[in-house]
């Protein structure tokens, strides 16, 4: 197996007499694909927020490379590697989608406040190059066409795309990805999934939530089953298709 | 985008040059001096344009910073002697400090408290302006402050052209330095974040520090206008031009003008300093008019002047293009 690349155990989350996750261990390997499915509720975004720092944990651990992730502020995590896209997408609506992807690049970039002030009209080589390797990326992502165009002016499809290209923009190791194919219609999901292969052959490893269990299967070479906040079953594909706890969450309890 | 702020670049220097030309028309003291005012209300609109349409921050107190960076070069000139230049660099570092102070626990929280912490830091300032009378003058004032040169020129407001450069000199800088900032890494930095502060972070924005500096160098700017106020107005200040009424209208500068826009602040500072100039009868009444106007503003156009000509000659170019298409056919 490849190397250990998050590792996640004990993790709880309790909001207010609720718990939204219960106790959930799990690992990811460099250069996987692997999703974490259940039914609404089951806690798979909070497991998102807890990772990068947007909601504070009750308790486990979460190792990304050995550094503990629990605690960090968001930026942080980021700059450890972990790029993340969101459920509702949260492009930057004011700005060009250029300029969206411009702001992926903002780790690999050094210019401060002081510095970019006092410029004065020089010739801004460093904001030609940022242009430039945001143009690559979005030329790599097959949405040159749309670099000038207003975020929020797109589509939910092209919105989604946008938000892959600038999360790949700060190069991250592990990308989570937060139900990429919500909204999308058949043809854009087989896009989308086609796109996710893509991006793991590139070197990057994806943590995958999804409710379409076409793309999951189609996709994913290990998946955990969490309902409601807790582990269920964990395996590949076929292991996880012919599960009968799974199988009695998504469809209702069997009763006998 | 890069030939946007080609046009930015080249609308700032045509700017600049037509202000820098108007002595020539104007020769009305009168005039000349409420220009030179405007000039005042550019700089600290600009500065307050950073924090508000930048970093999605709202500062209620902003004449405070104006206040803290007039009385201490005044101060550290007229008591202790101190030459006005270091003076004014004195005053940003204090000013800056004050801000940063304030900034630092209130940024990291989500929501607006910025707006609440800056309300108090006005009246405070206020308050301390008028009753720390061995140190302010008080309400009577702070006295003999004297006048700042520039390689040779003594720059008062009795020498009107002189001091109508020297502020539109520090004017035309600080736009400047305000469009390379925005135009930038820190100032994407800063826009990313008043659209999205969740998904900035998750690109490594660190949105609690980009909006203290934000805020710093607002304070800043508020600071230099300070200086350049305290060093011509009849070398003499008061308390009321940095009280509570000129946060609201610095304010409704920034709001009137277009947050968020290169010339925002120039639109808003020319139009409240006009206002403030008809309403100087009615003093008090000035708060009424500047109610009546944030709500105008709010319901007819939210984003400003500047987005409203925007999108008007964004409509009148199609139109055009449109005509001249037709008739090519």
């Amino acid at each position: 197996m490849s190397e250990l690349l998050l590792e996640v155990a004990g993790l709880c989350k309790d909001f207010g007499g609720l718990e939204a996750v219960k106790d959930v261990s799990f690992t990811v390997h460099e250069g996987q694909i692997k999703a974490l499915i259940g039914p609404n509720g089951a806690g798979k975004t909070t497991i998102f927020n807890l990772l990068t720092g947007v909601l504070p944990p009750d308790a486990g651990r979460a190792r990304f490379r050995g550094r503990e992730l629990l605690g960090m502020p968001s930026h942080r995590v980021a700059a450890l590697g972990i790029g993340r896209t969101f459920q509702t997408s949260q492009l930057f609506d004011q700005m060009t989608v250029l300029e969206n992807v411009m702001v992926g690049h903002h780790l690999q970039g050094s210019a401060t406040m002081l510095s970019a002030a006092l410029r004065l009209f020089g010739a801004g080589a460093e904001e030609r190059r940022y242009r430039e390797v945001a143009m690559e990326a979005l030329a790599r992502a097959g949405l040159m066409d749309l670099a000038g165009r207003q975020a929020a002016a797109l589509s939910i499809g092209q919105r989604r795309m946008v938000e892959v290209a600038r999360a790949l923009a700060a190069e991250p190791q592990l990308l989570l990805m937060d139900e990429p194919a919500a909204g999308l219609n058949m043809r854009e999901t087989e896009r989308l999934a086609e796109t996710i292969q893509r991006i793991r052959d590139s070197g990057v490893t994806i943590l995958l939530v999804e409710h379409d269990m076409s793309l999951v299967m189609s996709v994913a070479e290990e998946i955990l089953v969490l309902d409601r906040g807790e582990p269920l079953a964990e395996g590949t594909p076929e292991e996880i298709r012919s599960d009968e706890r799974v199988l009695a969450a998504y469809l209702g309890e069997v009763t006998d | 985008m890069a030939r946007r702020r080609r046009a930015e670049k080249i609308q700032l220097v045509l700017f600049f040059t037509a202000v820098a030309l108007l002595p020539l028309v104007v020769r009305n003291a009168y005039y000349l001096h409420i220009l030179t005012v405007v000039g005042l209300n550019l700089i600290l609109a600009t500065g307050l344009n950073l924090l508000m349409g930048y970093a999605g921050q709202v500062s209620l107190g902003h004449a405070a910073f104006y206040g803290i960076g007039a009385y201490a070069s005044g101060i550290l000139t007229a008591t202790y002697g101190w030459n006005p230049w270091l003076a004014m660099l004195a005053a940003i570092v204090i000013t800056s400090a004050v801000a940063w102070l304030v900034g630092k626990p209130t940024l990291h929280l989500k929501g607006h408290y910025l707006a609440m912490a800056t309300l108090g830091v006005g009246i405070i300032v206020s308050v301390v302006i008028r009753q720390w009378s061995e140190m302010t003058g008080g309400p009577q004032g702070l006295m003999n402050i004297p006048s700042i040169t520039l390689a040779g020129w003594e720059l008062r407001s009795d020498m009107d052209v002189h001091y109508f450069y020297f502020v539109w000199g520090w004017g035309c800088l600080l736009s400047v330095l305000f469009s390379n900032l925005v135009a930038s890494r820190p100032g994407r930095a800063l826009r990313a974040l008043h659209d999205s502060e969740l998904a900035a972070e998750t690109l490594g924005v660190d949105t609690a520090a980009f909006k203290v500096r934000a805020f710093v160098i607002s304070a800043a700017y508020a600071s230099i206008a300070g200086t350049l106020y305290a060093h011509s107005s009849m070398r003499f200040l008061s308390p009321t031009p940095f009280d509570f009424h000129k946060s609201i209208a610095l304010l409704v500068m920034v709001v009137l003008g277009g947050q968020g826009t290169l010339w925002g602040p120039v639109l808003g500072a020319a139009t409240i300093t006009f206002i403030e100039e008809v309403l100087r009868p009615y003093a008090d009444y000035d708060i009424i008019a500047y109610g009546l106007l944030l709500m105008f503003m709010m319901v007819v156009m939210p984003g400003g002047v500047a987005r409203a000509l925007g999108s008007l000659a964004d409509w009148l170019r199609e139109r055009i293009a449109r005509r001249s298409g037709e008739r090519d056919e």
